[in-house]
C-alpha cells in the first residue's frame, strides 16, 4: 500500500514542477523527478492520505462525473448567494442541521465537507464522529434532517465508488 | 488574438463582480455562519473567474493559473470550515433568525459550562 501513496504523490508533484516551470528540457526533468522522489519517499513513510484511492476505469469516470457536478453546484451557489445577499427584505431562514455519513476514508469525508462547503446554501462546520454539522442559509424548520440527508447524499454517491 | 483578450477581460469583470457581491453579504448577513457563507462561495468563483479571465489575457500563463485555481478550490473552504468551527467552540451564538442549532445540542459543554461558571 505505501508505494501507491508514494507513487501518486510523485506523479502530482512532478505535474506541479513542470507546470511552474513551463518547460520539457531534460535537466528539468531529471531534476524534477529526483526532487519529487526525495520528498515522496521521504515524507511518505507513514502517510495513509492516498490509501483508499481506487485507481480503475469506474472510478476515473466517476471523478469526472463528480467534478461536473461539483462546478455546476459552485456556479448555482454564487448566483442563490447574489440573489439572497442583493434582495432588499433578504431572505435567510439560517439552521444549523446533522447529517450522517456512511464514507469512512479521511480523504472522502474531506472532499466530501468541502464539496458541501461550496455547494448553494451549506457549510460544513464540524464532524464529529459519522456526523456533519452543517449551517444552512435557507432551511424550513420542519425538514432540517431531510435538507441535510440530501445536501450529503448528492455528493456521497460519487465518492463511494471513488474512495470506497 | 484580440477576440480572447476581449472575452478574458469580459470574464475577469464578471469575476470581479461576483467578489462585489461577496462584500455586500459580508456587510449585510446578521452573523458569523451567514457571513462566512457568502464569502467563502462569492470569492470562490470570482477568484477562479477573475484568474481565468487574466489566463484567457494571457494564454502562456494559463497552464500557471490552473494550479493556483486548484489551490484556491482546496484552501478556501478548509479555511471557512476552520473560521466556523472556531467561532462556535469560542462561544460565539449565532443570530435570533436561527431556528435549529443541532451543534449547541451535541456540544452542550462550551456554552453553558461558561454560564453556569459566571
Amino acid at each position: 500500500m505505501k508505494i501507491k501513496a508514494i507513487s501518486i504523490i510523485f506523479v502530482i508533484l512532478f505535474a506541479v514542477w513542470l507546470i511552474l516551470n513551463n518547460s520539457v528540457s531534460i535537466e528539468y526533468l531529471i531534476s524534477g523527478a529526483a526532487i519529487a522522489l526525495l520528498i515522496s519517499f521521504g515524507f511518505c513513510k507513514e502517510c495513509a492520505v492516498f490509501n483508499d484511492l481506487r485507481i480503475t476505469p469506474k472510478a476515473f469516470i466517476y471523478t469526472f462525473i463528480f467534478l461536473s457536478v461539483f462546478l455546476w453546484e459552485l456556479i448555482k451557489a454564487n448566483f442563490v448567494m447574489a440573489k439572497t445577499v442583493l434582495s432588499p427584505s433578504l431572505p435567510i431562514n439560517p439552521g444549523i442541521v446533522r447529517a450522517d455519513t456512511t464514507l469512512k476514508s479521511k480523504m472522502a469525508r474531506l472532499i466530501l465537507a468541502n464539496a458541501i462547503t461550496l455547494t448553494p446554501g451549506t457549510f460544513t462546520i464540524d464532524i464529529i464522529g459519522d456526523t456533519l454539522y452543517i449551517h444552512c442559509v435557507n432551511v424550513n424548520i420542519d425538514d432540517t434532517e431531510e435538507y441535510g440527508k440530501q445536501a450529503v447524499r448528492k455528493f456521497e454517491k460519487y465518492l463511494e465508488v471513488i474512495y470506497g | 488574438m484580440e477576440h480572447l483578450k476581449i472575452a478574458g477581460a469580459i470574464i475577469t469583470l464578471i469575476g470581479s463582480l461576483f467578489v462585489l457581491f461577496a462584500a455586500i453579504g459580508l456587510l449585510r448577513m446578521p452573523d458569523i455562519y451567514n457571513r462566512i457563507q457568502a464569502g467563502t462561495k462569492a470569492s470562490t468563483l470570482g477568484s477562479i473567474l477573475t484568474l481565468l479571465g487574466i489566463g484567457l489575457y494571457h494564454p502562456d500563463w494559463l497552464l500557471k493559473i490552473m494550479l493556483l485555481i486548484v489551490f484556491i478550490v482546496i484552501s478556501n473552504p478548509v479555511s471557512s470550515h476552520v473560521l466556523g468551527r472556531a467561532a462556535h467552540f469560542a462561544g460565539i451564538l449565532p443570530s435570533e433568525k436561527t431556528h435549529t442549532n443541532k451543534l449547541k445540542e451535541d456540544t452542550l459543554e462550551t456554552p453553558t459550562t461558561k454560564e453556569e461558571k459566571k
